[in-house]
This record gives structure tokens, C-alpha cells and sequence, in this order.
């Protein structure tokens, strides 16, 4: 396969981080087919070990449907096509050797909108545990629902009413409960898909925090509406636009000095 | 419209006169609503009470008490018959002729005989005693005590005549011949003596037919429905399917009778009159109401849970069967239910495997023969005789009663294990 680098990566730029970080996730010349429609039309986007790379872009570009790529979420789509080359580790996540279920243990995911299990806080982080045979025995189930609750900065305030509905709890507590869901099972990559568009201000601090601090264990993708957001949390912002990988580069980068005049202009607020 | 303009339209008589108009429109739709509930009500108050009043006497039997004297040789002779009369004419002391004596014998039932004897086996101690049995008097006797003959009528054209309703007065006031709780209707099969009739044998036919149509149609429908949910490619195939399955929900349910004569009796060679059959056909008709409700049920589980357990690592499997079934089952519960109930109710198709008939014993397998329920009340309704009118109307009456205990647990179901996310 032929892989074409359509990324404006500034030459010094590249020369600064790409020997120091190893690339966790690769995209060459992505494309998605819903039916007849294109939604990607060949991204290429190389992801690094523990940092945050933010998707932006106005509605509809496919940062979304970007994402469901990295863990195989679309394949549960009907009419879902997808060509081109997505590596994790270097190996191909659509090739024959890998697994979607095993995938999606390694790539995890947190939604839109919270979506804990109608189950208890504690049987909602220890659901991935046990089905992969992580924790044997009730201390160590225990130590890894503690872990990844703490991990999730929400420990003090469930640790208490472990027994009680995870749908009981705040909007902002559910999220994090999510997102302590997704880490139980120890993936390598966290992909978040506007995390925070469901929360108020507070608890979106809380969250952004809280991927500061993942991202010493783990490499997130966030996809954000929210510019600020994206300036906040991200190291790296890939600018999507009608199917299109914009520009990619460092987030400093793409806020004071973009390359292209589209993602000038939606940064500023012209459109999107 | 400029601005102003639509201000001053918001306070024009024309605008008051619509907003009049919605106002009207909107409490005319409310009293069609009140009256078409009323009109239902008063329907189902005539229905139940027309049910009620008919049947509510089949609930008491008039039985009468006798002195028996259980002489050993008799006993011995199987000749019950002989010492119920004699312990009767023992009451009727002045009655000796022979007319009289058969008058007296026609006001016990057929069946008390078979009764006394059922005491003897129980029993065999009060062989040689006196003892005082209540036995069963014939329907005939039982209806004039709950006064329904007319006394008025000519002799000619009464069903009992002069010299029996004297005898049947006087032990009543004697209170030798009183009504009591009929438990012959809810232990009993089903007789041509009206008084020896019961509906046991339905209930149990009916529940042998139940338990055959739940264990089959139950798991092949929610798995069915759960492929067609959750697995099977959305294409021209599954929408034939999907087709076909809502047709059949629609079948008239004798054709589902002719299809079980067809194939389970005519082909396989299963018996007649049999639960198994009449729980096949059953099977096979509640089969897509159970589907259909299922899917129904799969459908509303807000696709978040799947995204959720999927991005986890779960597979589509434990998906469903850890995440998506536990939150459909209220629904599929009240769906299978309600299937449930209606082949309760079902009649038409069972007349075609042959259940319609007449059977005195109680079903013990699935292969005896058997009646169900609506069969039966089927059956009764036929009866010329004035007790099984109200018989009739006493099966209806606990048929309605597990249809609204199986309904009552349906919502009580959905209510308990219902969830929100």
C-alpha cells in the first residue's frame, strides 16, 4: 500500500518530538464508506504514547467517526466500510491476527454522553474484569475497583455507596465512573468522544483534569467541540474538515500559528 | 406582518374568538374521551355483571344429610344405592308405596352412591356403624332450592313435580337439605350429571397445555427475537422474515388448529385430545406475539449499553445476555405473559386436534386426554340443563380470574424488575 503523508508537519517541529516519543497509533489513508458516502476521504494521523491528541473540527467532518475506527466501534455498523491502514504497536488493527473484542480491551472508549450499566458503581468498573479474567478472587476484584476509582478521581466521593446504581449519580460523577469503567481493564489507549458536552463547567474541570493526569499511564484521543478544551488538555490537535485531516501538529502550534487558512479560520470562530 | 401588526393581532377579537375555538376543540376531544371511557366501563359492568348473577349460585350445592346404617352385607354387595334410600326413606316415614318411594330416590343424585363408597374406602372402620354422611341431591332438586324453577307453573309443565317439592319442603325445614360450597365444581371432571360436574380436569388440561406451550414457545421466540435484533444482517431476507412473522400474529388461530391436525396428528401420529398437541398448536401461535414483543422489548435498551459493554471488550454475546436481555426482560416478561393469557383463552384451534372432547377423568400426562378450560365452558354452554347455565357461568368466572391473576402478574413484573437509565 502506498502511503502518501498529506500532514503539514513543520520539519523542525517533527525533528523535536518524533525521536523522543514512539508513535502508539498510526492512521495511513484512512478511508470510511457509510453505504455509497464517503465519510473519510484518507487521514492519516500518527498518535503518540502518552500524550493527548484532540480531534476538532465542525460538525460532521468525521472526527467521530475517525475515532470508532481506532478501537473497531464501526464494525457494528451496518453498510460500515473502511480502507486503509490503522496500526497499533505497529501491527494492523483490521488485519487477520487481531480481534475486535480484544481490540476494544486494548483501545478503550468513553462516550458522549454517560452511559453507565443500570448496576451497581461497584459492578459497573469490575463488569471488565471479569469477563477477561483479570482479577481472580474477590480481594483482587476489589483492589482493582478501588484502583481504578481512585485513578478516576472519584473514590472519596462513591467509596461509601459502592452497592448503590451508578445512574444515581451526578452527570459529571457518571462520566468519571465511565471513565474509571474504561481503565479497570488497563487499556493502552483511551478514546474519548466529547466527554464533557453532556457536563457543566465544573465537572468538565474535574474531567480535564482528570486526562492530565491519564495521561501519564495511558495515550488519549479526545474529540472536543470545545476549542478551549482542546487548548487545555492536548499536546496534539488534528484539524478535521469534510472528511479531510486538515493539519496535525503540536497544539501550540495549531492555536498561534496555523498553516492552513481553514483551520485559521475555524480556531477564530469564522465558521464551524 | 410587521411587528406592531402581530401585537396588535395577539389582541384582536378575531385572535380571542381562535383562542376560544382551540380552547373548545380541545374540551370537546376530553368529553369524547370521558364518554368513550364510560361506554366501555358500562359495557364490561353489564358483561360482568350478566356473568356474575348467572353464576355466582354454582358456587353452593344443596346436599342433603342422611342417617346411614352401612350393614356389612351390603357394604360387602357394593349396594351403596340400597342404604342411601333406605337411610332417605327413613326420613319420609309416612311414604310407603312404591311411587312414592321412587319419587324420594329420584331427588338423590346419581353420583352419591360413588360418594358413600369413596367414604367406605377411605374408611373402612365404619363398616357395621350409623353414620352421618351429607350427599349431593340430584341438579334438578338443587335448582328449586336455589329457586330457580318456577312453583307457579302447572304440574304438567314443571320439572318436578308435586310429591317431590312437598318432600324437598319439608326437609328443608327440617334443614336435612341445605346449600353448602360446592366443591365438586373445583375437584371433579366432567360429568353429564350436572351436580357431578367440575372444571378440575379443564384447569389441569389447561395447565399441562400451558406448560408445554411456555417451555417451547418461550426460548425459541426470545432467541429468535434476539438473532433478529442483535445478530442478523439487516437485508431483503430478514425483511421477508420480519414479514412473515407479523403475518402469522394475525393468523385466525383455527388455521394454527388445522395445522397441528395436519401435521402433529395426521403426519407424526401424536394422540388426540392431548396437551402435548393442544400445547404444540399453542406454541406455534403464540410463538410471534412472543417475538414480535421481544424485539420490541431488545429495541427500546438504549444503544448506549451496547456501545458501552462493547467498548469495553465485552463480545456480542455477553453484550446481550449480560447487558441487553436482563434490560428487556420486563418487556419480553409482559410480552410472554400475555401470549400466555390469550392461549389461556384460546379455544378454536384446540377443537381441531380433538379436545373438544367429552372426559370424566383427570389428565396425569401430557398424552392423556384432556380439555382446557375454554373447551369446557365451550362444552357447558351447550347443555341443555339449567345447572350447567350456571356452571357455565362459574367457569367463565375463574377463567377471567387467571386471566386477571396472569395479567396482574404481568404489570407486577414489569413493575419490579423495570429499569431507567
Amino acid at each position: 500500500m502506498s502511503v502518501q503523508t498529506q500532514i503539514h508537519t513543520k520539519p523542525q517541529a517533527a525533528a523535536r518530538t518524533a525521536p523522543a516519543v514512539p508513535n502508539k497509533m498510526v492512521a495511513r489513508d484512512v478511508k470510511v464508506f457509510y453505504g455509497a458516502k464517503q465519510a473519510l476521504k484518507g487521514i492519516n494521523v500518527e498518535i503518540q504514547e502518552n500524550k493527548v491528541l484532540a480531534l476538532i473540527g465542525p460538525s460532521g467532518c468525521g472526527k467521530s467517526t475517525f475515532l470508532r475506527c481506532l478501537n473497531r466501534m464501526n464494525d457494528t455498523i451496518e453498510n460500515c466500510r473502511v480502507e486503509g491502514l490503522i496500526a497499533l504497536d505497529g501491527e494492523d488493527i483490521y488485519g487477520k491476527g487481531i480481534d475486535a473484542v480484544q481490540l476494544r480491551a486494548r483501545v478503550g472508549m468513553v462516550f458522549q454522553k454517560p452511559n453507565p450499566f443500570p448496576k451497581s458503581i461497584y459492578d459497573n468498573i469490575a463488569y471488565g474484569p471479569r469477563i477477561h479474567g483479570m482479577a481472580t478472587g474477590r480481594e483482587e476484584l476489589d483492589e482493582v475497583v478501588e484502583k481504578s476509582l481512585q485513578r478516576a478521581g472519584l473514590w472519596n466521593e462513591v467509596k461509601d455507596r459502592l452497592r448503590e446504581p451508578g445512574t444515581g449519580l451526578s452527570g459529571g460523577q457518571q462520566q468519571r465512573l465511565c471513565i474509571a469503567r474504561a481503565i479497570a481493564v488497563s487499556p493502552e489507549v483511551i478514546l474519548m468522544d466529547e466527554p464533557c458536552s453532556a457536563l457543566d463547567p465544573i465537572a468538565t474541570a474535574h474531567i480535564e483534569e482528570l486526562i492530565d493526569e491519564l495521561r501519564e499511564n495511558f495515550t488519549i484521543v479526545i474529540v472536543t467541540h470545545n476549542m478551549q478544551q482542546a487548548a487545555r488538555v492536548s499536546q496534539k490537535t488534528a484539524f478535521f474538515h469534510l472528511g479531510d485531516m486538515v493539519e496535525c501538529d503540536d497544539t501550540e502550534e495549531i492555536f498561534t500559528n496555523p498553516r492552513d487558512e481553514r483551520t485559521q479560520g475555524y480556531i477564530t470562530g469564522r465558521y464551524g | 406582518m410587521t411587528v406592531t401588526a402581530s401585537k396588535s393581532h395577539y389582541q384582536s377579537e378575531e385572535f380571542a374568538r381562535r383562542l376560544r375555538g382551540r380552547y373548545a376543540a380541545e374540551r370537546n376531544f376530553k368529553i369524547a374521551g370521558i364518554a368513550a371511557l364510560a361506554l366501555a366501563s358500562l359495557m364490561l359492568v353489564v358483561l360482568l355483571t350478566s356473568i356474575v348473577s348467572k353464576g355466582y349460585t354454582a358456587f353452593q350445592q344443596a346436599q342433603v344429610r342422611l342417617e346411614v346404617t352401612l350393614d356389612k352385607a351390603q357394604v360387602e354387595e357394593r349396594n351403596y344405592t340400597a342404604i342411601l334410600r333406605q337411610a332417605l326413606y327413613a326420613q319420609f316415614p309416612q311414604i310407603t308405596d312404591r311411587t312414592g318411594k321412587r319419587t324420594l330416590n329420584e331427588l338423590l343424585s346419581s353420583g352419591a352412591p360413588y360418594e358413600l363408597e369413596a367414604l367406605v374406602k377411605q374408611n373402612p372402620a365404619i363398616v357395621g356403624t350409623t353414620q352421618t354422611v351429607w350427599v349431593r341431591v340430584d341438579d334438578e332438586v338443587d335448582q328449586f332450592v336455589k329457586g330457580n324453577f318456577s312453583r307457579s307453573a302447572p304440574e304438567s309443565e314443571r320439572r318436578l313435580n308435586d310429591a317431590k317439592i312437598a318432600a324437598i319442603d319439608a326437609m328443608v325445614a327440617k334443614g336435612t337439605l341445605v346449600q353448602a360450597f360446592n366443591t365438586t365444581l373445583f375437584s371433579a371432571g366432567d360429568s353429564r350429571e350436572a351436580e357431578q360436574a367440575g372444571i378440575w380436569g379443564a384447569i389441569v388440561g389447561s395447565m399441562l397445555t400451558l406448560t408445554v406451550t411456555m417451555l417451547l414457545s418461550v426460548p425459541i421466540g426470545v432467541a429468535a427475537a434476539v438473532y433478529l435484533e442483535e445478530f442478523a444482517p439487516k437485508n431483503k431476507w430478514t425483511d421477508l422474515i420480519e414479514v412473515n412473522i407479523n403475518n402469522l400474529a394475525a393468523v385466525p388461530s383455527i388455521i394454527f388448529g388445522l395445522l397441528g391436525l395436519a401435521v402433529f396428528l395426521g403426519f407424526f401420529g401424536l394422540p388426540r385430545s392431548a396437551p402435548l398437541v393442544g400445547g404444540l398448536v399453542m406454541a406455534l401461535m403464540t410463538l410471534p406475539v412472543i417475538i414480535i414483543s421481544a424485539r420490541v422489548a431488545l429495541k427500546s435498551v438504549p444503544p448506549s449499553i451496547r456501545e458501552a459493554a462493547l467498548g469495553i471488550g465485552a463480545s456480542p454475546l455477553q453484550t446481550v445476555t449480560h447487558h441487553v436481555l436482563p434490560l428487556a426482560m420486563p418487556g419480553i416478561l409482559t410480552g410472554t405473559i400475555i401470549g400466555m393469557a390469550r392461549a389461556l383463552g384460546e379455544t378454536a384451534p384446540l377443537l381441531m386436534i380433538g379436545m373438544v372432547a367429552f372426559i370424566v377423568d383427570i389428565p396425569h400426562g401430557l398424552t392423556d386426554s384432556a380439555t382446557v378450560l375454554p373447551v369446557q365452558i365451550y362444552m357447558w354452554a351447550d347443555s341443555p340443563e339449567r345447572a350447567f347455565t350456571e356452571r357455565t357461568s362459574a367457569a367463565i368466572m375463574i377463567l377471567l380470574g387467571f386471566l386477571i391473576l396472569m395479567n396482574g402478574l404481568a404489570v407486577f413484573l414489569r413493575k419490579k424488575f423495570e429499569r431507567r437509565w
